[in-house]
């Protein structure tokens, strides 16, 4: 597609720009890993660039620090140039290439996919299951399976999700390929990399916090973000623990409230809902010039699902011994299937990029 | 507040000017208790003059301190500023800020500026100076923050035009506040609008039609309209009219507020000829630090005041570039085409310079001694032949980062008149008195440590007089 061609340098363009300015400058060196990485260079090709844009949290303290940023001619917007070229190479990084098309319009392609896998799900429990039993109230071991088979339930899942997982390795792959330093990588550099992704080091503005809003300093998106990403943990470890005992040891969902698998959802679902809750209020309150407006959707579109996925599972756990149970299990297995699907298609994908940008400064 | 109802008040101090000098004095006097109002010139988004381009500030330390390693007592200090400025210093004024400057970075800290330890390149500042975290713009923001926070009045497009001096006494400040002219009252008032670089017409006064090929390094809002206005009111002058803190820079800078992306160090590793691609100044004198502000007036000297810094691939390395492409070429006489200037005159000059290099152990970090013998001007440190292509050119012209004229004052920050007796009611920080303690010369980061201090001083003193 030539179009895309040359929408894509004109942002390495203006990126390439940006970044030799900021070069001349760097006064922004304490802020984050950008700019120490920035330095390293003197003339930028595209692999560095993406590998920068990548390395960026987007905390917008370098915009308002900025004695360049528009007005001024010079017109200097790290985060916003950022922001775009690493929309971009989520694009460019996509397995398998087809599907990198689900990068553009990706809020709209996130939400058909949610409502297409929300109504695969009910049609699956309607046609799979007997008249009667989605909406009844089913207790006892195996209750979630007599409104799901358990073959559809979890062989829909396995597959999704492993082929989720070869996506985003494969994305991971072609990153890494391209960003990888010249020098040996060392076991201290990957743990580096892991501790500052894990605790989200760079998103502080160099310590003092970040410019969430405005010009004043907060610590707001950084404490969000950690409720969502360590929520979404532990619900993926509420699962995985969920899957052994089923799978391995042979019981089945549901299990009681004092359980590994529930109070791992439980403590998770809540971090999701309050993380992603905050997050979606930032993005409206946020002062859109240092934001790409464009990628508004694919932003909010992964943190609603997020959100939606989060707040059926509770609803689930609350209402699992009444009627609703059936078509509340439909609902939130639809949402996760979504979610298992879009997982290397959405925004999801920079906490990939980010660490491996981190190990590889 | 409404322009109109800023009118109605009599304000106990009034601050002209939104840099580093004008906000210390504001919170400052804030903070004592007075109602404060601070008229700045430029509209929020270029709001901080100078101070948004800056990077760091002087400050003396016994012991280290949060950045600042090692020590660096008041002697070193002192002794640093009088090599700089060959006398031109008030030795009680200069100890006095020296001294002061020690609290700067605790109270700059508290009022929401942020440090970093100094930045890659500058290492040598890094006992001296402490960097503002992202810069100058970063600290004119927090500034502001505090400011606002505490409840100071701020006008932004609004440029003070004259503040009625009788006997010593400011009667009046009139302003243009967006197009509408404006008259305030204060008991007292602190002028920190820094120098008048920004001002053409009196530029040209010093320096004729040169100065219309000079670019301004910073604001265009130092216009010296308050300078101007008060000098032709009986207050005593420091400094003169022709002195100005010049640079050499990258000819293509935007005529203003090109800030420290324009600067180019290459300086020391070339030859520099001017538009008849003739050499005029020994270009290894020193080192760069050393002699980076005297190159801005050399350039200024020349014709067209214009002149070009020709390197070849072995010194590429050796230097921070400017923001600006180098312009290449194979040869010495295509890169004098691609530059406009004689090839066969620049051909000339660089093997009349070559010839006269003197074998020699190059090493940049050092005065090395590599020089040319025989040769008018010489070129004394780091000559080595220009032999290796791709060659490479950069154009430079003067960069003016400020004037030195200004009105003097005492230790309290006072302006005083001619007669040598403080206004009664008048007080300045910042560039627009910064002459009285750096005559001449430049000490890296003494322009924000003279606007500190003189502002908390001046804020403090103003608060006073207007609270009895
Ligand atoms: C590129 C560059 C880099 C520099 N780096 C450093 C550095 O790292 N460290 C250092 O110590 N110094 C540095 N300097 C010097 C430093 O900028 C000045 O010494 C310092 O900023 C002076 O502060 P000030 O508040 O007096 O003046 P300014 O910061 O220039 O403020 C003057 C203010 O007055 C306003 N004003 C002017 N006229 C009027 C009027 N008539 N009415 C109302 N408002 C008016 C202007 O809009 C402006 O806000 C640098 C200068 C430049 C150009
Ligand atoms: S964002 Fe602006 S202030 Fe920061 S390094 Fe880049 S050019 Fe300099
Ligand atoms: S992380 Fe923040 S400071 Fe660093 S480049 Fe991105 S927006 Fe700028």
């Amino acid at each position: 597609m030539p179009e895309t061609d040359s929408a894509l340098s004109t942002t390495m363009t203006e990126a390439r720009r940006v970044m030799e300015i900021c070069n001349a400058c760097r006064y922004c060196e304490g802020f984050c890993a950008v700019f120490p990485a920035m330095a390293l260079h003197r003339d930028f090709a595209n692999a560095d660039l993406n590998r920068l844009a990548n390395l960026c949290h987007n905390c917008k303290a370098c915009y308002y620090a900025c004695q360049y940023a528009p007005p001024h001619p010079f017109g200097v917007n790290v985060p916003q140039t950022f922001a775009i070229l690493r929309d971009e190479s989520y694009r460019a990084y996509a397995w398998p290439r087809p599907l990198a098309a689900a990068f553009a319009r990706n809020g709209t392609v996130v939400a058909l996919t949610t409502g297409l896998s929300l109504a695969l799900v009910l049609i699956l429990t309607d046609s799979l299951t007997a008249p009667g039993i989605l909406i009844r109230a089913w207790t006892g071991r195996d209750a979630f399976y007599r409104v799901i088979p358990w073959a559809a339930m979890s062989g829909i899942a396995a597959i999704t999700l492993l082929f989720s997982m070869l996506a985003l390795t494969m994305g991971g792959m072609a990153f890494w390929r391209e960003s990888r330093p010249d020098r040996p990588v060392t076991g201290r550099a990957v743990l580096r990399g892991l501790h500052d992704a894990l605790t989200l080091k760079n998103l502080g503005g160099g310590g003092h916090g970040c410019n969430d809003r405005d010009g004043a300093f907060s610590t707001l998106r950084r404490r969000f973000h950690h409720a969502m990403a360590y929520g979404f943990a532990a619900c993926f470890a509420a699962t995985s623990v969920a899957a052994f005992e089923a799978y391995v040891l042979g019981l089945p969902a549901p299990y009681p409230w004092l359980s590994a698998p529930v109070i791992l959802g439980v403590v998770g679902g809540a971090g999701l809902l309050v993380g992603t809750s905050g997050l979606i209020g930032l993005k409206f309150t946020t002062d859109p010039t240092a934001t790409a407006p464009a990628l508004l959707g694919a932003d909010l579109a992964l943190l609603a699902l997020l959100w939606f996925a989060a707040a059926t599972g509770i609803t689930l756990l609350l209402f699992r011994a009444s009627a609703a149970m059936g078509p509340l299990l439909a609902l939130h297995l639809g949402f996760i299937l979504a979610l298992f699907i879009v997982l290397p298609y959405s925004k999801f994908v920079h906490a990939i990029y980010r660490t491996l940008a981190l190990i590889a400064r | 507040m409404l322009a109109a109802e800023v009118e109605t008040e009599t304000w106990d101090v009034l601050v002209v000017g939104g840099g580093n000098a004008a906000l210390c004095a504001a919170i400052t006097a804030r903070e004592a208790g007075a109602r404060v109002v601070l008229l700045e010139h430029a509209p929020p988004a270029f709001r901080g003059g100078n101070s948004r381009h800056t990077r760091n500030l002087r400050a003396m330390h016994d012991a280290p301190h949060g950045v600042l390693v090692d020590t660096y007592g008041e002697d070193e200090y002192w002794d640093d500023l009088l090599r700089v400025t060959g006398g031109a210093t008030d030795e009680h004024l200069a100890r006095m800020t020296i001294r002061a400057s020690a609290a700067a970075p605790a109270w700059m800290t508290a009022r929401g500026v942020n440090f970093q330890p100094s930045l890659t390149g500058t290492l040598s500042l890094g006992r001296t100076n402490a960097f503002f975290l992202g810069g100058g713009k970063a600290l004119v923001n927090a500034y502001f923050a505090t400011a606002e926070r505490l409840g100071v009045t701020i006008l932004y497009d609004t440029e003070v035009t004259s503040i009625t001096l009788d006997d010593g006494f400011a009667r009046e400040v009139t302003a243009v506040s967006r197009g509408f002219p404006l008259t305030l009252r204060a008991r007292a008032v602190v002028v920190a609008s820094g120098g008048f670089q920004a001002n053409a017409a009196w530029m040209r006064e010093s320096w004729g039609e040169a100065a219309d090929n000079f670019i301004i390094r910073g604001t265009p809002y130092a216009q010296g309209t308050v300078l101007r206005d008060l000098l032709g009111q009986g207050v005593q002058h420091v400094g003169d009219a022709t002195q100005c803190h010049a640079v050499a820079i990258d000819a293509r800078a935007p005529k203003y507020d090109g800030g420290i992306v324009t600067r180019l160090d290459c300086v020391p590793f070339s030859i520099v000829v001017d538009r008849d691609a003739q050499r005029f100044y020994d270009e290894g004198e020193d080192v760069w630090p050393k002699r980076y502000a005297i190159w801005g007036r050399l350039v200024a000297q020349r014709p067209g005041q214009i002149a070009y810094s020709i390197i070849d691939a072995k010194a590429e390395p050796l230097f921070m570039p400017s923001v600006f492409p180098a312009i290449r070429a194979d040869t010495i006489a295509e890169l004098a085409r691609q530059l406009g200037l004689n090839p066969a005159a620049l051909e000339a000059t660089v093997k009349t310079y070559n010839a006269a290099v003197v074998p020699g152990v190059f090493d940049s970090s050092k005065l090395d001694f590599c020089r040319t013998e025989g040769l008018d001007p010489p070129k004394t440190h780091w000559a080595r032949a220009i032999d290796t292509p791709p060659f490479i050119g950069y154009p430079l012209r003067p960069g003016i980062t400020f004037t030195y004229l200004g009105v003097q004052v005492n230790d309290r920050a006072q302006v005083l008149m001619q007669d040598g007796r403080p206004a009664a009611n008048l007080w300045a920080s910042g560039e627009i008195m910064a002459g009285n303690i750096l005559g001449q010369g430049y000490l890296a980061g003494f322009g924000m440590t003279i606007g500190t201090v003189f502002g908390r001083l001046a804020g403090e003193e103003a608060a006073r007089y207007a609270r009895n």
